[in-house]
């Protein structure tokens, strides 16, 4: 098995807002029915968490499951565990019209975090970031690259984008947090 | 900056989250057809200055395609709805009549 390592090894920038590559994450795509009780078992089994609503993100004992669209979800787990959580979950949808991917390896993770972390991301997405809260989760973009973003918590904001766009992910967040770039 | 709701995700997008499709409620014209309906078909789009029916895709959001209700000259917009429909819904069309009692309708 060869070595798994992150976009960005864990990159960091200390600005406003501190900027951290967050390391290995498992990402798991899941489409298909959100309204079926196989998938919400599926979800529930996979991270303990409910099935979120449209917009929102809900979190459990072994991950969170992210509202991507009304018929895709992201789950978020344990980045080793990630490959049995797939083969679960396709095992237990065999007989639904739904489809479960491992896309950890394709895909970055960023955590912002300061009390402005709304305003960093806000420099970069045209979404109305001062409407977020703890819970709910926006697609949308930053600058030029496709992105999603929640909260942790107040002054925590998880962001996810593609692996092949990383860097560009990084420099223009840790940009955005320079000290001396505070907008209010 | 023109700014749509989209259905799915319930989210206020603008312009640069989205991506524009043209002419909403084209008729198919495929094998079979004349060759006047055919070219209607690829080529002939309404350019309205005024009230226009169009075909959206939240492209870097939930990446569904929808359909949007808007004024070209004013950008005002009507409504957004869901795109699996031939034809706006009710509420669309009553939205755009009450703002222009005028209008002759949608085809
Ligand atoms: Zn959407």
């Amino acid at each position: 098995m060869s070595n798994a390592v992150s976009a960005l090894q864990g990159a960091s920038f200390d600005g406003y807002c501190k900027v951290d590559e967050a390391g290995l994450v498992g990402m798991i795509t899941l489409r298909g029915d959100l309204s079926s009780a196989a998938v919400a078992k599926a979800v529930k089994t996979a991270t303990g968490a409910d099935i979120p609503g449209q917009g929102e993100i809900t979190e459990g004992v072994k991950g969170r499951a992210g509202w991507m669209s009304p018929d895709e979800l992201l789950l978020i787990v344990d980045h080793a565990e990630a490959p049995n959580v797939v083969d679960a979950a396709s095992k237990a949808l065999a007989n639904e019209h739904a489809l479960v991917v491992n896309v950890s390896d394709a895909r970055a993770v960023f955590r912002v975090t300061g009390a402005a972390c709304r305003e960093v991301i806000a420099k970069l997405t045209p979404a109305d970031t001062s409407v977020m809260q703890p819970g709910m989760l926006r697609r949308t973009r930053i600058a030029q690259i496709p992105a999603a973003f929640y909260l942790e918590d107040d002054e925590t904001a998880v962001l996810v984008c593609f692996r092949s766009v990383a860097q560009y992910a990084f420099d223009i967040l840790s940009d955005a947090a320079k000290r001396g770039g505070e907008v209010v | 900056m023109l700014i749509l709701e989209c259905p799915y995700c319930g989210v206020m997008a603008d312009e640069t989250d989205l991506h524009g499709g043209g002419e909403a409620h084209l008729k198919r014209f495929g094998p079979g057809s004349s060759d006047d309906e055919f070219e209607t078909y690829l080529f002939h789009r309404k350019n309205p200055k005024g009230i226009h029916f169009e075909r959206w895709r939240h492209v870097s959001g939930c990446g569904k395609w929808f359909h949007a209700a808007r004024n070209t000259m004013t950008l005002e917009v009507y409504g957004t709805y869901s795109a699996q429909t031939y034809e706006p819904p009710k509420a669309i069309i009553n939205a755009v009549k009450k703002k222009h009692p005028e209008w002759e309708g949608w085809t």
